[in-house]
């Protein structure tokens, strides 16, 4: 009941955002395609397991945007596109690194979004490199909107995919296979003797990770219009796995909320410091370890439950 | 006599010059209570290992209902109906009890039922009922690493009985337990058992403990069985009494 009533806060504050100041309808938008990825990178930390290279997948879905809007004139249709190419490379992928655990398992995917990286700034005739590619702004479910209305349209589409995928992975997390990934975290054998392949709970939430990222890096594609391989860039995967820690991994809430303050943070600190803003968000991590190691998510779980014991 | 349930046959495992087993022949019947006891070190983890699938024997043969499962890993073993609980307990730690013994319940259901709800009423009344067996009701809801060693090794038999297993194995099941709860536990454990039709093998310090619960006795020495029969003769047995039970005094 109070989760759903937070997130109904949350919805609210975003559409006020949204209403009142143009410019942070774009930087909600894409607050809230990090957020979906983010929230992929919580499933596997909910097992113990980080991955230092999920903006492959990302890129994955943003690219694939790209590649296909010649073809394709609806975003809807290009998001799911963008979502199973995600996927089937977070099958190939995954079915290596669900092999390996810790430093290892952090590493291979470094590595592999390291080759994905190289691959998009080399292959000039395919990808344009550095250059990046730009996408013609599709039409939405038949609509050909530009200017603020493809602006709103393409932020609720993206609070309609949040909301469904938060609550999906809710649902989850709830589930026997959800609840295995954190029997993953700290006893692994014991599932074994339970009969439960502890690779394959592992795959399955590293598919929805990929799938997850593949929909965050389509939304950003279709919001920016262009897409690069900064992309898939190993500090874009760090920086997923950063707001997942800031967000907390308690709550589906969490990667919302630690993606929004994340982008806020980062659009208002480089404009008022344009050679610092890395530092101040060190700063704003560093305050969030030290005094709350349940992230943003866990702050506002402390406060509702404050605020309910008085009244 | 019907065939064993499970039937060992020349089990050996050597680690370095250590070995762990040298030539087990043990069955179990069905529906029987299985007591081993043996000095540290003699190899009684090492069996259970070894038929549970964490261990591969280098030489023998382990039949399950006449299936040989010698070297199958874990899952497979646990999915033809043997279960097991640890020496140390091997619990979840991040999970409450409630939902450690639920995990286990919910490992026996479909791929899809995965991904329903943990805690649906039925599996929830499920659970609680098997944990008011072992007198745990009071605790379902605590994280398993807060509960004393006593609660933990029960709580781990919990989630193995929550398998529904045709054998369960358990390696020192009261060990850990206070001295004035056992027999209480062991009464209600065993009543568990019997009532389910449960073949058990348990590895046990507590002399008192055997003669009270097990249907026959195992001895183990060095990786070999030395005597094995029912609890009175075994006990009764100079040797046995030698060889095992005069350093069963120490706390091990
Ligand atoms: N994984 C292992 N690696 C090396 N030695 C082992 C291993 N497991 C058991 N041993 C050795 O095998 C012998 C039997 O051990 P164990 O089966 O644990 O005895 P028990 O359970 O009867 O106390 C001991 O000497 C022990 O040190
Ligand atoms: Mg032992």
């Amino acid at each position: 009941m109070r989760g759903t009533l937070t997130v109904g806060a949350g919805v609210v504050l975003l559409l006020l955002l949204a209403l009142f100041q143009p410019w942070l309808r774009f930087v909600s938008t894409i607050a809230l395609s990090t957020g979906l990825a983010v929230l992929g990178i919580m499933l596997l930390l909910r097992a113990g397991q980080v991955s230092f290279g999920h903006a492959l997948y990302v890129a994955a879905g943003a690219y694939t945007v790209a590649f296909l809007r010649p073809y394709l004139g609806e975003a809807l249709l290009l998001l799911l596109a963008g979502a199973a190419v995600a996927t089937g490379l977070g099958l190939l992928v995954g079915l290596f690194v669900t092999r390996y655990r810790d430093i290892f398992f952090g590493m291979l995917n470094l590595a592999f979004s390291m080759v994905a990286w190289s691959l998009l700034e080399k292959l000039y005739s395919l990808t344009r490199g550095t250059d990046g590619i730009r996408v013609v702004r599709p039409s939405l479910l038949g609509l050909g909107l530009d200017g603020p209305a493809w602006d709103w349209a393409l932020f609720l589409l993206a609070l309609v995919a949040a909301l469904l995928a938060g609550g999906l992975v809710a649902r989850y997390l709830g589930s026997p296979a959800g609840s295995a990934l954190g029997a993953i975290k700290t006893r692994e054998t014991r599932l074994e003797f339970a009969g439960i392949s502890a690779r394959r709970v592992l795959l399955q939430a590293y598919l929805a990770s990929a799938a997850l990222a593949g929909v965050g890096g389509a939304i950003t594609a279709l919001a920016t219009l262009h897409v690069t391989p900064l992309l898939a860039y190993w500090t874009h995967s760090g920086e997923l796995v950063f707001v997942a820690i800031l967000g907390g991994t308690g709550h589906v809430l969490g990667p919302f909320l630690g993606a929004v303050v994340f982008e806020l943070v980062r659009v208002h600190a480089a404009a008022a410091f344009p050679d610092a803003w890395q530092m101040i968000l060190g700063f704003v991590l560093l305050v969030i370890i030290l005094s709350a190691a349940r992230g943003l998510a866990g702050l506002l779980d402390d406060l509702a439950r404050r605020l309910g014991g008085r009244g | 006599m019907s065939a064993p349930l499970l039937a060992a046959r020349g089990l050996s495992l050597a680690f370095g010059g250590v070995r762990a087993a040298d030539g087990v022949d043990l069955e179990v019947a069905e529906g029987e209570i299985l007591a081993i006891i043996g000095p540290n070190g003699a190899g009684k983890t090492t069996f259970i290992n070894m038929v549970t699938g964490y261990l591969r024997p280098q030489a023998g043969s382990i039949r399950f209902t006449g299936r040989e499962i010698a070297g199958l890993p874990p899952r497979r073993i646990v999915r033809l109906g043997i279960a097991r609980s640890f020496q140390i307990p091997q619990l979840f730690t991040e999970h409450t009890v409630l939902e450690n013994v639920a995990l286990h319940l919910a490992a026996r259901s479909g791929f899809w039922a995965a991904f329903g709800p943990l805690l649906s009423a039925e599996r929830r009344a499920e659970a609680m009922a098997l944990l008011a067996g072992l007198d745990l009701a009071a605790v379902a809801h605590a994280r398993s690493d807060q509960l004393d060693e006593g609660a933990r090794k029960l709580v781990d038999i919990a989630m193995a009985l929550a398998l529904r297993p045709r054998l369960l194995l358990m390696d020192e099941p009261t060990s850990g337990v206070a001295a004035a709860e056992k027999h209480a536990i062991m009464d209600r454990l065993v009543a568990a058992l019997r009532r389910e039709g449960v073949t058990a093998v348990f590895v046990e310090h507590d002399m008192e403990v055997v003669a009270r619960h097990a249907d026959r006795v195992a001895v183990w020495s060095q990786g070999r069985i030395l005597a094995e029969g029912p609890p009175a003769a075994v006990l009764a047995d100079p040797v046995v009494r030698r060889e095992v039970i005069g350093v069963e005094g120490a706390p091990c």
